[in-house]
């Protein structure tokens, strides 16, 4: 189990670290020269010589390589050409809580609405409620949601007046605020999540229904819900977990588009603006800021396996 | 999903259009999103024909006029550009980039994937890693990186784009490459004396692209979907581009007195993404044998 799970940790530093060299890549592809965009249209030779020298940009390659990953791990990301601030502070302690809690409040919606969903649609397979869920997850799973935000936008926030359509607000610091603010960004990026749970639940939860350990609950008495809610699902957690471990890159990616709809200053917005202002530093740290979040969260998934299905700790 | 769909008959000695038939009967929802695409497909085609319009046009005595009103069947911007017209031209931006990217994705995925299925011990290993790497991103993110190198552009949202989906298609390549590799025909060509790469490219090669090509129908939607939220982001296609991307986003300023600047392209790009979804479901479900289970 350990040995295992040590493995696991290995591999994903190994991916981790393949990442690193290609957005390190990156930064060295970047058109435009770094040292000018920092000092400005003017500057001496000399300034030039030396902030080279400074920043280690005379040295070999692969040592720079090996100065950027060690300042990377601890936190030293270099600083902003446009706003002067270090970026580690704007990336890490501004930008990503930011996206961290729309992402989860949009992943928690999806799994709260969604699990019930799926199962009203496997206990009731074929009915008009499963025709119509069936529906509702195809046209989920692909309707772009970017468009989708700006439609509640216009109608919740426009036509009812319900919900503020832009900006963020701490829930740590203003609670409801913060809930207000945060209902139709994660709803919007609830609903493809949403969808692909209930497709993923109806489509488990019917074949677990089928194995021969619930005509055995049957068969003990134990009412329907119990059955179905204890029984049931207990068996499809595990593709279940599988599902919303993949498809968290789709949620990464989802928030960018999201934060872009409502002006929130999640590390997505970061990557778009730098881009914009050519701030290649910037754009490193948010791909690096994504990648480790999605690999992390996957190695987390790998290791929970064990516990959500007994069938497969070690003897 | 379609539940449909999966009840489809296995092709028997039927002639043709039986199957045809049969199968038109048992997938109407696949036929009529195909035909939805087709449409698409057509009119981004014609555009200059069926277009009102030409889609830089600007109406100096009609901005941001509502639907019906004026001679524009589907309003103006705030440009007083007619958005049916910019809608129908957006078309061609749309499909060409999705189909673009695609193909850039699935001709990098076959070179990547068969030379990791095939070439085994540390390439393989060290190839696998790089798989992983890429796909240790998601695509949007991935696209972006590569558009902050290449600059804006509807040749280099292809090019981005197409390179962020080179990863998942070349991890089904290989799965296909190492299944094939392990079928007893390929083993009895090696053991008549066929050359390895004779046996590449008439043995495993066929196998591996039919099933690339479902696959890249399936993905054609996706491609579309990263590609526009790439001009939504502002830094995929650069204005004055008739992209729905980027037509939507300039319609979010305006959603509170003119939301059919935006809901106009968004609702096409909805329309498009939603049929090719189902056509790529009913391809998976028609010729992916993986799938083939009733139920």
């Amino acid at each position: 189990m350990l040995w295992r799970a040590t493995g696991k940790i290995l591999q994903t530093l190994m991916v981790l670290q393949i990442v690193s060299v290609v957005s390190f890549t990156l930064l060295k592809l970047a058109p435009g020269d770094p040292i000018q965009i920092m000092l400005g249209t003017e500057y001496s030779p000399e300034a030039y010589a030396s902030l080279v020298k400074q920043l280690g940009l005379d040295r070999p390659v692969v040592e720079q390589y090996v100065r950027w990953l060690g300042n990377f791990v601890i936190g030293d990301w270099g600083v902003s050409y446009v706003s002067k601030a270090p970026i580690f502070q704007f990336a890490f302690v501004e930008a990503l809580p930011v996206t961290l809690t729309l992402a989860a409040s949009a992943l928690g919606l999806a799994i709260l609405v969604g699990v019930p969903l799926g199962v009203l649609s496997a206990t009731r397979k074929g009915s008009s409620w499963d025709n119509i869920t069936a529906v509702f997850t195809l046209a989920g799973t692909s309707f772009p949601s970017f468009y989708l935000g700006i439609l509640l936008i216009w109608l919740f926030g426009v036509k009812l007046g319900l919900f503020p359509t832009m900006g963020f607000v701490p829930p740590w610091q203003d609670f409801w605020g913060g809930v207000a603010h945060m209902t139709l960004p994660a709803v919007t990026l609830s609903i493809y999540f949403l969808a692909m749970i209930v497709r993923m639940t109806r489509a488990n939860l019917v074949e677990a229904l089928e194995q021969p350990y619930i005509a055995a609950a049957r068969a003990r008495g134990e009412p329907q819900w119990r059955v179905v809610w204890v029984h049931g699902l207990r068996n499809i957690l595990m593709p279940l977990v599988t599902i919303i471990g993949l498809q968290l890159g789709a949620l990464l990616q989802g928030a960018v588009l999201t934060e872009t709809v409502f002006s929130l200053p999640g590390v997505g917005q970061m990557i778009t603006n730098a881009v914009l202002n050519r701030e290649y530093g910037i754009v490193q740290a948010g791909v690096m800021i994504t990648a480790c979040l999605f690999i992390t969260t996957n190695l987390l998934v790998d290791l929970a396996y064990p516990y959500l299905d007994p069938r497969l700790r070690p003897r | 999903m379609v539940d449909l769909a999966a009840q489809a008959p296995l092709a028997g000695r039927e002639r043709r259009t039986g199957v045809f038939w049969a199968y038109a009967r048992s997938n109407v929802y696949v036929l009529f999103a195909a035909a939805v695409v087709a449409m698409f497909v057509l009119s981004a085609a014609f555009a200059p024909l069926v277009a009102p319009y030409p889609p830089l046009q600007q109406d100096m005595t009609s901005f941001m006029s509502p639907p019906l009103f004026e001679g524009h069947l589907l309003g103006t911007d705030s440009f007083g550009r007619d958005l049916l017209s910019r809608t129908i031209y957006g078309a061609r931006y749309a499909l060409a980039i999705g189909f673009g990217a695609v193909l850039i994705g699935a001709c990098g995925g076959l070179v990547v994937g068969m030379a990791a299925g095939l070439s085994g011990g540390t390439t393989e290993w060290a190839l696998m890693r790089f798989i992983d790497a890429l796909l240790a991103l998601p695509s949007l993110i991935m696209a972006i990186a590569f558009i902050s190198i290449l600059g804006q552009g509807v040749d280099k949202v292809i090019l981005a784009v197409g390179v962020a989906l080179i990863g998942p298609f070349s991890r089904t390549v290989r799965a296909d490459v190492l299944q094939v590799k392990a079928q007893a025909f390929v083993e009895a060509a090696g053991l008549m004396g066929v050359k390895r790469l004779a046996i590449v490219w008439r043995h495993i090669l066929p196998n591996v692209i039919f099933p690339l090509a479902v696959q890249a129908t399936i993905r054609v939607s996706y491609a579309v979907l990263v590609s526009s939220g790439l001009s939504f982001l502002g830094i995929g296609v650069a204005p004055p581009t008739p992209d729905w991307g980027l037509m939507i986003a300039e319609g979010r300023s305006f959603v509170s007195f003119a939301p059919w600047i935006a809901g106009v392209p968004g609702t096409a790009l909805a329309i498009l993404l939603i049929a090719l979804s189902v056509v790529g479901d009913g391809v998976r479900e028609r010729f992916d044998p993986k799938l083939r289970k009733p139920g």
